[in-house]
């Protein structure tokens, strides 16, 4: 089963492959994976989507904290969260069934983001699996391209975070 | 004054502080975090540090290997506890440096490893001895750096070293390009180290403390699993009071040999591969297993589905990855062992008068049966009067030493041999390559350890393959006069590679004989030091003593026996108690 892990950390060079690093060490291939500054523009907020053994998800999360670059790694997959993810797709499809394809878009709440004789752009978020079907929908009108971000996740739990407070540093270090 | 450890790019120095060079204020933060001598080897890019280094106090030793430099500032972290610094230049200097970083890792050391790097502006263009030094160290290090800007170095340099010592321990890299060292900025002292991703757990749970000091009063056969985190802690004395308390049976690992003093009635030895009969039978029958410092390695626990399988644990790690990851413990506490163990130790004593008295009768038929082992199947430490068995060069060793002198050994069969059979009555006394097993580590680490402790009587013990792999380093032990006790146990094979191959692979010796070792005496002679070969077990005692008595360095070449097997062995992927006492006996033919 997928876990999807969501993290803290530093906006700092290296610090995503760190991150990547506790998974790519082990194996493990990443499924998905999107980051982004947050609004503190010193830290990112990842979210990563993976196929971890059931017995090595703990220590997976374990060693993400561990890195000194890491704020804080949870683990989404059990506990209470969104998870959203966004598609763009172009479909090529024959005059006869353009709005058959707009009628379709409607149903999934997806927006029409370019408009040519060929077919259509279209943009469209949900839930992976939505998407999944999205996708298959519209492949059935003609050819497709396709885009996806990957998973962004946010946890519905009031976890509060305890920030590592600057430690002051010994005063040998200090006087001159 | 910095509030925050933010890196600050803006290229605008703060108004106030001393005036000078990147290279200079490497060498003032080196002076503040304390360093009196690092390990290194010069190149291109680090010429301006080594250029602000000439005139500065701080001590640098030249090594002549990038690999050994590393492996002599671990030698220093070892034995002092302090963190140990060594430095290269880019490329192949940095590239040489990471199997030290790695090692250090493993057996968590504190060492701030300095790197040059090609000039900022060339970085990314395959310039002339350019590595990817910050990628291919990640995942080596606790944490690395790459410093951009010679602003942010003094907070980088200080932090690495937070960083290095604090927590579980590790090896903490600083890649720093040439230009950085050059250029002028003002030196503003650290006041505080800004590391918001950064936690460190030290108390541990009060209420698990509590339920741990119950359950160990309540045992009837408890045994004490020591390992390297109680000597990165200092914990040592704290250990020794809870032994004392409850009267405990104690093991300690091939990394936490020292922990408690090998003289400690208490002490049973070292657990695990080719630990002792009584140790492996201990962790076997035991139903509380107070795990300290420890991380359940592999070459201690054997297969893990059999490892203590009657015992509650109690696990004391620092790290909270450690925790349940090879074996779920029972009680699990985050926190420095030393700090844990003292209120563990209150928390005895408040439940001493309600528990403590119980389990007595139950307590005294384990320490029979402990005893038992102990006794059914010691060590071997038979000799033999044609030929040295490493045994008995260990047995001399051990005599010598008293449990008192620093022995560094390399990895193979000798380490074995020495870590069964060698005492020490301190930590930081024995100083190996547990975690990583790194080849070449014996003889820099001596360089190391005779550095940060020249009042110590040092040996290195090596083996024929592992002392020809640092031999260069003799150089450097002659240039510094260090009276290091080389002990070369030779028995002409990687004989720990040769012991699987004859039990394992139908005694098909393949790529393991060694011929062709130099003659000791000229060899030493040539770096103009003494050295000798021996090969007779009644010169031996003399010799070392020799070796001992000689004020500077000495190479003593000792032939042993070459088919000589380490036993007790557990085979890979057995149980810990499925062990291979001995050699088959020789079966009389009727
Ligand atoms: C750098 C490195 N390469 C290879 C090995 C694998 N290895 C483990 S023990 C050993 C043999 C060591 O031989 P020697 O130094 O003569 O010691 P002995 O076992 O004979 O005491 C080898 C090759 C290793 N541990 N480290
Ligand atoms: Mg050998």
């Amino acid at each position: 089963m997928l876990q999807t892990i969501s993290i803290l950390l530093e906006n700092k060079p290296g610090a995503l492959l760190r991150v990547t690093g506790v998974l790519s060490a082990r194996g493990y291939n990443i499924e998905s994976l999107t980051v982004a500054k947050t609004f503190d523009p010193e830290l990112s907020r990842m979210t990563i989507t993976v196929d971890v053994e059931d017995r090595l998800r703990a220590q997976v999360i374990k060693q993400m904290n561990k890195l000194v670059n890491v704020l804080q790694a949870v683990d989404l997959t059990d506990a209470p969260a969104v998870i959203r993810e966004m598609v763009l797709l172009r479909v090529r499809c024959p005059q006869e069934s353009r709005t058959a394809v707009l009628k379709e878009a409607e149903i999934f709440q997806a927006r029409v983001v370019d408009s040519s004789v060929e077919g259509f752009a279209i943009e469209a978020t949900g839930d992976p699996e939505k998407l999944d079907e999205f996708i298959d929908v519209m492949r059935s009108y003609g050819e497709i391209e396709v885009t996806r971000s990957g998973g962004v996740a946010m946890s519905l739990e009031s976890k509060k975070l305890k920030l590592q407070p600057p430690v002051p540093a010994p005063a040998a270090l200090q006087t001159t | 004054m910095q509030t925050t450890g933010a890196i600050q790019d803006t290229g605008k120095s703060p108004e106030t502080g001393r005036l000078m060079t990147g290279a200079e204020m490497l060498l003032e933060c080196l002076g503040r975090e304390g360093v009196d001598c690092f390990f290194g080897y010069p190149g291109g890019v680090t010429l301006p540090f080594y250029d602000a280094l000439y005139s500065h106090h701080i001590r640098h030793i030249l090594v002549r290997h990038e690999e050994n430099a590393c492996f002599a500032a671990e030698g220093y972290a070892r034995a002092t506890g302090r963190v140990g610094v060594c430095c290269a230049t880019s490329g192949p200097g940095a590239t040489n440096l990471v199997t030290g970083l790695v090692d250090a890792m493993m057996d968590s050391i504190p060492i701030v490893a300095i790197t040059g790097q090609v000039t900022s502006k060339l970085i990314g263009s395959d310039a002339f001895q350019e590595a990817d030094t910050f990628g291919i160290t990640r995942p080596a290090t606790k944490h690395n750096f790459m410093v951009k800007n010679v602003h942010e170095l003094p907070q980088i340099v200080h932090e690495a070293f937070y960083i290095a010592k604090t927590g579980r321990p590790g090896p903490v890299l600083v890649d720093i390009p040439k230009d950085v060292f050059q250029a002028r900025g003002h030196y503003t002292p650290v006041d505080n180290i800004h590391l918001p991703g950064y936690r460190v757990f030290t108390e541990g749970h009060t209420g698990q403390i509590r339920r741990a000091a119950q359950l160990i009063w309540e045992a009837e056969r408890p045994f004490v699993y020591a390992g390297g985190g109680i000597v990165a802690a200092g914990a040592a004395p704290e250990l020794r009071e809870l032994v004392e308390m409850a009267d405990l049976p104690t093991v300690c690992t091939l990394m936490g040999l020292g922990a408690l003093s090998s003289s400690h009635r208490n002490f049973i030895s070292m657990p695990g591969m080719h630990g002792s009969y009584a140790a492996n039978m201990g962790m076997t029958e035991c139903d509380l297993l107070i795990a300290l410092g420890t991380r359940f390695d592999d070459r201690v626990t054997g297969q893990l589905q059999q490892f203590a399988r009657h015992a509650r644990v109690i696990h004391v790690a620092i790290d909270p990855a450690e925790i349940g990851k090879n074996r779920t413990p029972d009680i699990p506490i985050v926190g420095d062992v030393k700090r844990v163990l003292q209120r563990m130790i209150k928390a005895m004593q408040e439940l001493e008068a309600e528990f403590g008295a119980k389990k007595k009768d139950a307590r005294r038929v384990w320490w029979d049966l402990v005893r038992g082992w102990m006794e059914e199947h010691p060590y071997d430490r038979s000799r033999d009067e044609k030929i040295i068995k490493p045994q008995h060069l260990m047995d001399e060793i051990d005599r010598l030493s008293n449990g008192q002198a620093i022995v560094t050994s390399d990895v193979g069969q000798h380490q074995m041999w020495a870590a069964q059979l060698i005492r020490f009555n301190e930590p930081r006394l024995w100083l190996n390559s547990g975690g990583l097993g790194a080849m070449g580590f014996g003889l820099p680490s001596a360089i190391g350890a005779q550095m940060a402790r020249p009042d110590k009587l040092v040996f290195s013990i090596c083996g024929d393959g592992g002392f020809q792999m640092s031999v260069p380093e003799l150089a450097t032990i002659a240039s510094h006069a260090l009276p290091i006790k080389i002990i070369v146990m030779n028995n002409g094979y990687l004989g720990m590679v040769r012991q699987w191959q004859t039990l394992f692979y139908n005694n098909r010796l393949s790529a393991v004989e060694l011929d062709c070792f130099p003659d000791a005496e000229k060899l030493a002679g040539a770096y103009g030091f003494k050295g000798r070969t021996i090969d007779k077990p009644w010169e031996l005692a003399a010799a070392l003593e020799e070796a001992v008595k000689e004020p500077g360095p000495y190479l003593l070449n000792v032939k042993v026996s070459p088919d000589e097997n380490v036993y007790p062995m557990v085979p890979a992927g057995g149980a810990i108690y499925e062990m291979v006492l001995g050699p088959p006996q020789p079966v009389a033919v009727a």
